[in-house]
């Protein structure tokens, strides 16, 4: 790349920080509280990210080169900016250097950031009008977009934690941005909601750095390419095998993405995170801060061990079914999504867990997930919106006359969710379970085994609680007249949002974007994303051996030759073809299953809620206390604030008080030793040493005061005296 | 017999001193002219430090510079020997600066008078003595004569219990010194010399020759007696309760002094009059100083978050941050070390900044009871960027300073040459979550929520105020996005640090 294109991605987090700083201190004094300035600001970012993005990544000429798309500015000359230098002389120094990485998965997030970022601020205008902190919001989501942006541009893993826990940051101040608002009803509940979020996601992102320093310790780098490299070579090392501190270190990091997106046990914090303006939702816990927990996944993936693998294999995967049956049972039009999410991120977690070509299925449900999640949250928001901020689903009903568009962008983004063939998420989610059912065909693996059956189920449980959401909302007649009769259509700012996501949430995963001047160029070989991202070159060519994760169990390519281990390309090469040939395979079963899931997903909620040939209450009371639980979140947010919270504060309460009253008493004990041992010396003072004095004082006062009936002061006395004494002394020496 | 190359550091450290005379001639009545001189003795240090770290400074060098030598008491062979070098120069620029904050801060102390100020100029000479003392004996009297203002400054000018807090203060610090004293004497008789650099350079030799004494090595009893004397300072776990007593005790600005600059002092005393000049003992026990560290980290924020005194929280988290130093010196890795380092200057801006934030609102509302507050966001926003600001730098947020210098400890300690300290990382690591804790709780208590009535009416922070806080709240900002600035500065002390405590560096 040119220095100008590296100058055109620089500009990208730059122009949302400057234009925070100007918002912060200037906002409220510009004309309309300066929204104007922070969403043209976006306006040019979106236009940058998907220049860079047709020109760079995809291309409109057709090149296979394409595929190896991976630019570092810190080897072509580009910018870099020295964070940890010293100018020491010493053997090993500490430099740590960032720069700039664009690459396949990179370009492809970076333009879906930028878009849907640019989207969320036009729908924030028309959403937000009126708010009491207008200015604050534009300022912090600004923050957060550059952050955000500044997280898929980072070439290590250092400032992706950076930016990773600046989004947290900013997390925390959007969620909880009613939490100051006193005309919230919901005040007390954003208060708490921000609080969690951040810490929930903070144990994730303590597990993420304990990691790195793991890493660190063993390759004395943060450089992704770097750590790619030497991470193949010490597989390379072992012969195949990964050492047990790596499989230490990839959980630990593992632990970063189940805090960020939301993965069990830590899933708790994102459905409360809907206590924030619906536009945060969208943007923050839905398309993009979530999924950067899922895009480290795809950084950092050569250095996951099988273990670990399997670990996220398993964790997303009953994330994924988890999350989907709290999402039947949730009736506020948020929450659905909250948990939709939540499931949705289970999805991609369990696919890049499988390797090979679910590694990058996992990375494009990322993307046209962001798409048309957005677009629902959105939707959402603005029904909301035209329903006077009425949340709950009960008392909606029959608005697809009132709200037409919003009707139609939503029914398109619940297609896609739901995996309608031609839909962008039917490619990404098609490729999920084929990648599944590839890792499972090659390998055999329980992981892949019971994933592919939650997976399943999991896809079928979307479809229905998506178009149960659907039918409850705009369908049927209005239950509650009232909020029915106010509703109304949104602003243009928030319709024509809408319209734009749920275009991108219908043709995202269209594989003729990858030559739109020529559609028919090379037909079905692949959608965008599978040509832009492919498993075999995205890691700069080091890893093509473990990228298909599995392959290396059943056709190990290391030989031992002379006690080194070498790489046997035959065997390389065998392992693809019998991988590729078994994700071939899968792809009819795939498909299979996607359409079976979803007929009858759609068939269910169909039944129930549009027809209503069964009454839900009935279903739900046949299922007795299943149904409680599942209702009831299974009760792990009782559970973790039983076990948890109450744990932590009951040791902190302990400790508080071996502070007072060991530690501190024992000082106070050493004081109050210290004074008695005072007041005996004073004691002894006063009585014997000082006594002491005192006797001598006495006695001399005593012979004084005898000695004194003498001192009278008359000379007669004194003349008397003398003479007898004269007297005295003459008649002893006489007398002698 | 080291070279004068300039004077400019005793000129730093003593126009304090000359401040304090102008205060005590000037009249008592006029406190505003008092204030006038305050704020002159202490910027024109200000500015000289400023001068030196960006102009008279050569980075990459571990020598002594501009140091200043005159003989002193010949007789005893006690001189008048100051310098600096990298892991001085932050704290003598830090102490200036907090001083010069200071002057400002004090405006909203009660019954505040020409006494108070004098005292303040006093004790930044003191400071400023200790930082850049070679000269062992003259280290010690800089640190006695930093005591005494001290203890009269929460003594008096504090609150309610203030004369418990001060008096418990004064003894347990002198109970420090005076075993410090006993070790300088046994070091003195041992070697013959006073001089920190002669001594650092007979150490490194093994050239102590005391006898051993029920059956401790010579150099043991100097490296506990000198931990000892330090980590009061720190204050290291069990060491630590003075501490919140005075903090709470003690008005704003001198909180400020006390947890911006004086702890520092400990750390900075290990670094440069304890470790490198015992080595060998440092090296036999720094597994248990890191242990120490941990526990002062892990404990420091579980006490803190069982707290509802919010100045007792913010002295407490001070505990649990000083405990990143310990465990960062102990690791004895190039990387542990500067962070070490670095987080005694960051934790002096971000801390000093929360005693600020804390003062503004017990200023307003005369409590600290974090239960008894709710939405002072409402009244107060500019009040809550600023602390949200000071806080997340305290929390270590990436992007603030307290996040370099405690990332860089862990990943220190992480490649320590002993593997056990990787479990102490392990373990510290709860600290870190803990420390968002009991700062987001603090956070929501205050801040957030429903406003309660009795606040509805707060003035938003004073220009006064801001004038106070915002330098630090920059550093806090500036260091995360740019740590080389202090990094580069001290990185060749600190690799001669380490050869000198027989690191292969």
């Amino acid at each position: 790349m040119e220095l100008f294109d590296y100058k055109l991605l620089l500009a990208v987090p730059a122009i949302p920080i400057v234009g925070y700083v100007i918002q912060i201190f200037f906002g409220r004094h510009l004309p309309r509280k300066g929204d104007w300035m922070l969403t043209g600001g976006m306006f040019v970012v979106m236009c940058i990210t998907v220049y860079m993005f047709l020109t760079k990544a995809i291309g409109f000429e057709p090149s296979p080169g394409n595929a190896a798309l991976l630019h570092e500015s810190a080897k072509e000359g580009g910018p870099i900016f020295g964070w940890l230098y010293s100018s020491a002389e010493k053997a090993p120094g500490f430099n740590l250097v960032a720069g700039i990485m664009y690459d396949g998965l990179g370009a492809a997030m970076l333009m879906v950031v930028g878009v849907v970022s640019f989207f969320v601020h036009l729908f924030s205008l028309g959403y937000m009008n009126g708010d009491r902190r207008y200015h604050i919001f534009f300022a912090n989501i600004s923050l957060f977009t550059f952050a955000m942006l500044g997280l898929v541009l980072s070439d290590n893993i250092m400032f992706l934690f950076i930016f990773w826990e600046l989004m947290g940051l900013m997390s925390y101040l959007l969620i909880g941005h009613f939490a100051q608002d006193p005309d919230s009803p919901r005040i007390t509940h954003a208060a708490a909601a921000c609080k969690k979020a951040f810490l929930t996601t903070r144990v994730g992102d303590t597990c993420l750095l304990f990691g790195m320093a793991l890493f660190y310790w063993k390759f004395q780098t943060f450089q992704f390419t770097e750590l790619w490299r030497l991470s193949a070579e010490e597989v390379a090392r072992n012969g195949g095998e990964y050492p047990m501190w790596m499989t230490v270190g990839g959980f630990f990091i593992f632990g970063g993405t189940v805090g960020k997106s939301a993965q069990f046990p830590l899933h708790i914090w994102l459905p409360d995170a809907m206590e924030g303006p619906t536009p945060v939702s969208a943007m923050i816990h839905a398309a993009t801060m979530v999924a950067a927990g899922v895009f480290l996944l795809g950084r950092t993936f050569p250095m996951m061990s099988p273990e670990v693998l399997a670990i996220v294999t398993a964790v997303g995967a009953f994330t994924a079914l988890f999350a989907a049956t709290i999402g039947c049972t949730v009736n506020d039009i948020k929450g659905v999504l909250a948990y939709s999410t939540i499931s949705q991120l289970g999805f991609m977690v369990a696919a890049i867990g499988t390797g090979g070509l679910g590694l990058v299925a996992g990375l494009f449900h990322m993307v046209t997930h962001a798409f048309f999640k957005a677009c629902l949250f959105l939707s959402a928001g603005s029904v909301i919106h035209g329903c006077h901020h009425e949340q709950d689903m009960r008392k909606m009903g029959g608005l697809r006359t009132k709200m037409p568009i919003t009707f139609v962008c939503m029914t398109v983004c619940t297609l896609a969710i739901a995996g309608m063939p031609l839909f962008s998420g039917f490619f990404s989610k098609d490729r999920i379970l084929q990648g599944t059912l590839g890792n499972l065909f090659t390998q055999f693996r329980g992981a892949s085994a019971l994933s592919i059956v939650a997976l399943s189920l999991a896809a079928m449980l979307t479809t229905f609680y998506m178009f149960r959401l659907i039918f409850m909302t705009f369908f049927g007649e209005p239950r509650d007249h009232h909020i029915h009769d106010h509703a109304h259509e949104s602003p243009w700012p928030m319709t024509v949002s809408l319209m734009a996501l749920a275009a991108l949430g219908l043709f995202g995963g269209h594989f003729w974007l990858l030559h739109p001047t020529d559609p028919l160029a090379q037909g079905h070989h692949g959608t965008w994303f599978t040509q832009l991202v492919d498993w075999k070159t995205m890691y700069g060519g080091v890893f093509d051996p473990m990228a298909a994760n599995m392959i290396v169990d059943r056709y190990n390519p290391y030989h031992l030759v002379d006690g080194q281990y070498v790489l046997d390309s035959a065997i390389v090469a065998a392992g693809t073809e019998h991988y590729e040939h078994a994700v071939h395979g899968a792809h009819y079963w795939a498909l299979g299953i996607s359409l079976l899931v979803l007929s009858l997903g759609l068939f269910g909620a169909w039944l129930l809620y549009y027809k209503r040939k069964v009454d839900p209450a009935r279903i739900t009371g046949a299922l007795g206390f299943g149904y409680d639980v599942v209702r009831d979140k299974y009760y792990i947010d009782e559970a973790v604030d039983g076990s948890v919270i109450k744990g932590t504060m009951w040791l902190s309460r302990v400790q508080k008080w071996i502070d007072e009253k060991l530690v501190d008493g024992l000082v106070l004990l050493v004081g109050r030793i210290g004074k008695i041992l005072g007041y005996i010396c004073s004691w002894i003072d006063k009585y014997i040493v000082d006594g002491a004095v005192n006797w001598v004082g006495y006695t001399t006062q005593a012979f004084g005061s005898v000695a004194r009936l003498f001192q009278t002061g008359r000379i007669q006395q004194y003349i008397s005296f003398a003479v007898a004494g004269g007297i005295l002394i003459a008649a002893v020496h006489i007398l002698t | 017999m080291p070279e004068t190359t300039s004077t400019i550091l005793t000129w730093i450290t003593f126009i304090p001193f000359i401040g304090m005379v102008a205060v005590l001639c000037a009249p008592k009545q006029n406190l505003s002219l008092i204030k006038g001189i305050c704020g002159i003795a202490t910027f024109i240090p200000l500015v000289l430090a400023t001068q030196v770290y960006f102009g008279s400074f050569q980075k990459g060098t571990s020598e002594f510079q501009l140091v200043h030598f005159a003989e002193w008491i010949p007789l005893m062979k006690i001189n008048y020997h100051v310098g600096i070098d990298g892991l001085s120069l932050p704290l003598v620029w830090l102490t200036t600066l907090l001083l010069f904050i200071a002057i400002p801060a004090s405006e909203s102390v009660p019954r505040v008078s020409k006494g108070y100020y004098a005292l303040l100029m006093l004790l930044e000479v003191g400071i400023l003595g200790v930082f850049i003392s070679l000269d062992y004996f003259l280290f010690y009297v800089f640190w006695e004569v930093m005591l005494l203002p001290m203890y009269f400054l929460i003594g008096i000018w504090g609150g309610p219990r203030r004369e418990y807090a001060a008096i418990k203060f004064f003894l347990y610090t002198l109970a420090g010194s005076v075993l410090m004293l006993v070790a300088v004497i046994a070091m003195r008789l041992d070697t013959g010399t006073f001089s920190i650099p002669e001594l650092v350079r007979i150490g490194g030799e093994g050239g102590f020759t005391g006898p051993a004494l029920l059956g401790m090595k010579f150099t043991t009893w100097v490296f506990w007696f000198l931990y000892v004397a330090f980590a009061i300072k720190i204050p290291a776990f069990p060491f630590h309760t003075w501490l919140p007593d005075a903090h709470v005790e003690a008005p704003t600005p001198i909180s400020v002094i006390l947890a911006g600059i004086l702890l520092k002092l400990g750390g900075y005393g290990l670094i440069r009059a304890c470790f490198p000049i015992v080595p060998d003992a440092f090296t036999t026990f720094a597994f248990t100083l890191g242990v120490i560290g941990v526990i002062a980290i892990v404990y420091g924020a579980y006490v803190a978050l069982g707290q509802s005194d919010f100045k007792k929280m913010v002295a407490y988290s001070s505990v649990s941050h000083m405990g990143f130093v310990l465990l960062g010196m102990a690791a004895l890795t190039e990387w542990g070390m500067n962070g070490a380092a670095l987080q005694m200057f960051n934790h002096g801006t971000s801390s000093a900044a929360c005693f600020l934030v804390v003062g503004v609102i017990y200023d307003r509302a005369h409590h600290r009871d974090l239960n008894a507050f709710g939405g002072i966001a409402q009244s107060m926003p500019r009040y809550w960027a600023l602390s949200t600001v000071a806080f997340f730098a305290s929390l270590g947020l990436p992007g603030m300073a307290g996040f370099v210098s405690e990332f860089m400890t862990l990943v220190g300690s992480f490649q320590s040459a002993d593997t056990r300290f990787q479990i102490l990382v392990l373990i510290s690591c709860v600290g870190v979550v803990l420390t968002a804790a009991y700062i987001l709780w603090a956070l929501q208590r205050v801040f957030l929520g429903p406003l309660n009535e009795k606040y509805k009416d707060y003035k938003d922070i004073t220009a006064r105020e801001v004038f106070s806080l915002a330098p630090l709240l920059i550093l806090c900002i500036l260091l995360g996005v740019a740590p080389f600035l202090l990094l580069d500065w001290m990185d060749s002390s600190i690799v001669q640090l380490m050869r000198q405590l027989g690191s292969s560096i």
